[in-house]
């Protein structure tokens, strides 16, 4: 392989592992800062990416808004839908066993889909990429990178570092740091636990919605979407270490890394690969890369 | 308590048996098994409605006896495939099994089918075991063989005088035999597949496979895809630059039904398939005409594969006046009838595979435009099918 | 034990010897299928209600006890039960032992989703490498046999092995927890880290409930694939993993009967949602009920179908009622 396909490939590479972090930063927060396992985490994913496509036309027949009115109108809106769903129903799992919660997400699961099925349909769906971003810088050659997946990087670095200013430099932040260390204490020290564990949900479901937005044009939206995601998103946690988002970082580049090098040199064994390297993570940290925080 | 929790388990027992008796012999009960939901839903509900459309032409009979419809939901999930066959035949009692769009599904079917001697026509699923390793005197296809539109495709682009190219699709059967075909017509002519790509199916990570196509440099590229595979590859290959440089071909389903989703990235692809928009003839238009008549959208090649099966069945009835004892009359029958359908008319093979024209077509809008024929009369081999 | 546990017990299985004489053939099947379900849930009682382990990849012993049948057996001619049963329960067996080893050094959270994550990998083994045949899946080409009388290939034969096959794992089940080794695991539910403190060394206790519990979900893999004739990745997905955990829950955790009667509703649950006749053209969305009424049920019926008897009767006797009952000493 010469330089430049290799090049592209860790392009590719760092591509796909930053927006599995976007996806499963929100899942280990949830996880680690209210101690659910929400399987339904694929769900929000999928409900972003359908978001992308059945906003669109609507946003730009209403005000003419364009991709990024789309994409502000659909993260706004997932926060609105994760208080909601905080409140309604995610609230009432924090006292029960991981597997009632285990169970009742997966119920929440097939609900989601069929809800999607009622009121989307049944078909696979191509969302277009704003024109602003439809072009490729050439590599030399015969290479070419799209535009739109650089665009889809700097998103996720971005979010990325917002969320390290956030957790670093702000009150909330270190709510959220303490709320994951010690519940009951950040309680008794007045500090309103249940609006931060809404907080905290809504910010989860909102980053995994803004990862399917922004993942739309490149994946197209199909029924099913949220539960490959999901189990990757799993692995990710398992290997980062539930609750550290740094850890998730780490993982999800790891995963992507993993994914790109097996396509290309044993593509039979992709799939299995990203495990294999789970396993051999476990046997040296079975608690994961990093601890929470 | 335990008298209440005996009594549900004795009273759920009891649904346990068939509610219905089997019917009079005057109707024949036709069990569909397709997609009603999940991705394949809409190919599911095109076969249904082509199969009816035929039978209701006929006056609601075929072979003098009226028709009936049971019908199951398959999922397009191989899991519960031997479930849903088993549904239909031993709680419904069908008398003829039609189904189904996903192969893994359909190879169930074909070997319950098989077993039990049940009539079996597949309107869709295009894997090869099902008129080879599992066909059966019962089991018909009124779709195609992966083999066939690759195999159509291979002699059109070795006659492009192409030398080099590298091939993708998905690690499962059908992308297999695709490839297979493929490369059996192409390096018959001299050419080479240089890289053979794949992935896993369903994954639709093509990124690093897109790169490797760049680098290795063939003068084209074939490609197997359907669905939202299909749509993803498309747009990738053009949002990578390849289009401009490197050609794509396909087999057919790389275009069908996708090119609404596909856009201006699928136009002017090149595909080979057993239908097209734009064939022009009588027969087809009156199909068309008909079709959109009845459910108010175009057909697509998945109604021409119901409308088909309903064609086969009703050819092998009236040959034995409904009577479907009579198995060895009934193929018989079939085997020896030119099927006037709208895509063309067609044979069967040995092997119960139709034998037709495979055409050649262009991404033209939103249509999959006949530009000629890539292979008259292709006759998949029916490897593997013992007689 | 509870006399009235056992007598439910015994009828249950009277009940499903009797379903060939009264049955057609798809309720011999359906019936089959059920009692399949029920010794792979049998499997999952063992690990959850029994040791406390939610285990999230169940489906991958179940699957590999399926796939082993179809590749060990010959392409022609009726391989004998005699070895390729214990020959299938021994891979499953040994994968759980693989399995285990390398699950059972995380705990809590961690633990369902290793689970499922090496679930996931046997499933892509399955899925996408030449041994597994693909996603489309294998075809068995010959069923086992047993001499000349014992010819799984025939619906009632099965129906009646399968049955023998139910029975047997549950009265093993029933005394090894009534043994020292069940006591153990009771332990360990309870409080594994009392049971450290006395100088217990819980990891090979759980490695071997892990084993067992992996050997016969194999054994229920095995009676699926001779039941279809016919194996694919699906039945390592975890789908299936999270099917086999919400029959456990729904029949009852810490009660082996509990396993019979979440397998059997489940599959009534199932067929309800998806039937035509009641409710038409929307049975295409069953899965919107079915999940509704998986919450539903974890919601207000944590305890399973098993405690509804006992809810029913603290909601009509007080809790004078509640007092009255023996502690639950009964696991059966």
């Amino acid at each position: 392989m010469d330089f430049t396909a290799f090049l592209v490939q860790c392009l590719n590479a760092l591509q796909y592992g930053l927006l599995l972090f976007l996806v499963a930063s929100g899942l280990t927060l949830i996880f680690g800062i209210m101690g659910i396992i929400n399987l339904a985490h694929g769900s929000f994913y999928m409900v972003g990416a359908y978001m992308a496509y059945v906003l669109a036309p609507i946003v730009g027949a209403s005000f003419g808004g364009g991709f990024l009115a789309t994409l502000l109108i659909g993260v706004s809106l997932s926060v609105l839908l994760g208080y909601v769903l905080e409140w309604a129903f995610f609230s009432f799992l924090y006292e029960r066993e991981h597997l009632q919660q285990v169970l009742m997400t997966y119920g929440l699961i097939l609900v989601f889909e069929e809800l999607r099925s009622l009121l989307v349909d049944d078909d696979a769906h191509g969302v277009a990429s704003p024109e602003w971003l439809s072009g490729t810088i050439p590599l030399g050659g015969l290479m070419t990178y799209p535009v739109y997946r650089l665009f889809i990087s700097a998103v996720c670095l971005i979010v990325a570092a917002g969320m390290y200013y956030v957790f670093k430099h702000t009150r909330l932040g270190m709510m959220i740091r303490a709320g994951s260390t010690n519940r009951e204490m950040v309680q008794s020290l007045g500090i309103d636990v249940t609006f931060l564990y809404r907080v905290v949900f809504a910010a989860g479901v909102a980053l995994a919605v803004l990862a399917g937005m922004i993942a739309a044009p490149v994946s197209s939206v199909y029924p099913g979407m949220g539960n490959s995601v999901l189990i990757l998103c799993f692995v990710v946690v398992v290997i980062g270490g539930i609750g550290s988002v740094r850890g998730a970082l780490l993982a999800a580049l790891l995963v992507g890394a993993v994914d790109t090098v097996g396509k290309v040199l044993l593509p039979q064994a992709a799939g299995v690969l990203v495990y294999v390297l789970m396993a051999l993570i476990l046997l040296w940290k079975p608690e994961g890369l990093f601890k929470a925080g | 308590m335990k008298k209440i929790q005996f009594a549900l388990l004795a009273w759920a027992l009891a649904l346990c048996t068939p509610l219905a008796f089997a019917q009079s012999t005057t109707k024949i009960k036709v069990g569909l098994m397709l997609p009603a939901s999940g991705t394949y839903a809409a190919l599911g509900t095109a076969i249904e409605n082509g199969f009816k459309l035929y039978v209701t032409e006929q006056g609601g009979k075929l072979g003098g006896r009226e028709i009936e419809y049971a019908r199951v939901d398959d999922e397009s999930d191989p899991a519960k495939a031997v479930d849903n066959v088993n549904k239909l035949l031993k709680r419904d009692n069908v008398d003829v099994l039609i189904g189904t769009v996903h192969s893994g599904v359909a190879m169930a079917m074909a070997k319950v089918a098989k077993e039990t001697g049940t009539l079996y026509i597949d309107p869709n699923a295009g894997a090869g075991a099902i008129t080879g390793s599992m066909c059966a005197p019962t089991t018909f296809r009124s779709s195609f063989s992966m083999w066939q539109s690759a195999y159509a495709m291979g002699e059109v682009m070795a006659a492009k005088g192409y030398k080099n190219v590298v091939t993708i699709t998905w690690k499962y059967a059908a992308g297999d035999e695709s490839v297979g075909g493929f490369k059996e017509a192409f390096e018959k002519s001299g050419g080479k597949v240089v890289k053979e790509l794949n992935l896993p199916f369903p994954n639709v990570e093509f990124q690093p496979l897109l790169t490797e196509i760049a680098a290795t440099k063939p003068d084209a590229v074939y490609t197997f895809f359907a669905g939202a595979g299909a749509i993803k590859f498309v747009k990738d290959y053009a949002a990578a630059g390849l289009k401009k440089s490197i050609p794509l071909y396909g087999a057919g389903f790389l275009t069908d039904g996708t090119l609404e989703a596909q856009g201006a990235d699928a136009e002017g692809l090149l595909t080979t398939s057993h239908y097209a928009d734009g064939l022009g003839t009588a027969r087809d238009n009156a199909f068309r005409q008909a079709y959109a008549k009845a459910y108010k959208v175009e057909p697509d090649v998945y109604a021409v594969q119901g409308y088909d099966a309903a064609q086969m069945l009703a050819i092998g009835l009236n040959a034995v006046k409904g009577d479907l004892t009579k198995k060895a009359e009934f193929a018989a029958a079939i085997e020896k009838t030119k099927i006037d359908s709208p895509r063309g008319p067609f044979t069967l093979s040995r092997s119960h595979n139709p034998v037709q024209d495979i055409y050649l077509r262009q991404v033209v809008g939103k249509e999959n435009k006949m530009i000629g024929i890539a292979s008259k009369a292709l006759a998949d081999p029916g490897r593997g099918c013992t007689p | 034990m509870d006399r009235s546990a056992a007598l439910f017990v015994a009828l249950v299985f009277i009940a499903l010897a009797l379903v060939p004489l009264v049955a057609g053939p798809f309720g011999i099947d359906l019936v089959t299928k059920i009692m399949i379900y029920a010794i792979y849930a049998l499997s999952l009682e063992l690990l959850v209600g029994s040791t406390g382990l939610v285990c999230f990849g169940q489906a991958a012993f179940f699957g590999i006890g399926a796939y082993a049948d179809v590749l060990l057996s010959p392409h022609s001619g009726a391989p004998s039960l005699l070895w390729i049963l214990p020959a299938c329960v021994l891979c499953a067996a040994g994968a759980a032992l693989l399995i285990g080893a390398l699950a059972l050094r995380t705990k809590g959270v961690y633990f369902i989703m290793v689970t499922l994550a090496f679930a996931q990998m046997a499933y892509y083994i399955a899925h996408d490498t030449p041994l597994g045949g693909g996603s489309d899946g294998i075809y068995l080409s010959a069923k086992p046999v047993l001499g000349q009388w014992l010819h799984l290939d025939k619906p009632v034969v099965l129906h009646d092995f399968t049955l023998t096959c139910q029975a047997a794992v549950f009265i093993f089940l029933a005394l090894m927890l009534r043994s020292r080794f069940g006591r153990a695991l009771a332990g360990i539910r309870v409080n594994e880290q009392r049971m450290r403190a006395t100088g217990f060394s819980t990891y090979p206790y759980k490695l071997a409930a892990f084993v067992i519990s992996g050997a016969i979900a194999g054994l229920a893999g095995f009676l699926f694939a001779v039941k279809d004739g016919f194996v694919n990745p699906e039945l390592l997905g975890w789908h299936l993993s999270a099917a086999v955990l919400i029959m456990v829950l729904l029949g009852g955790l810490g009660h082996l009967r509990g396993a019979l009667l979440g397998a059997f509703t489940f599959v009534l649950l199932q067929e309800f949602f998806q039937s035509e006749t009641i409710f038409g053209a929307f049975a295409k969305h069953w899965h919107l009920g079915f999940g509704l009424s998986i919450i539903a049920i974890v919601a207000f019926v944590p305890r399973g179908l098993v405690g509804v008897p006992g809810q029913l009767r603290e909601r009509l006797l007080g809790r004078a009622a509640r007092s009255a009952k023996k502690l639950p000493d009964d696991f059966f």
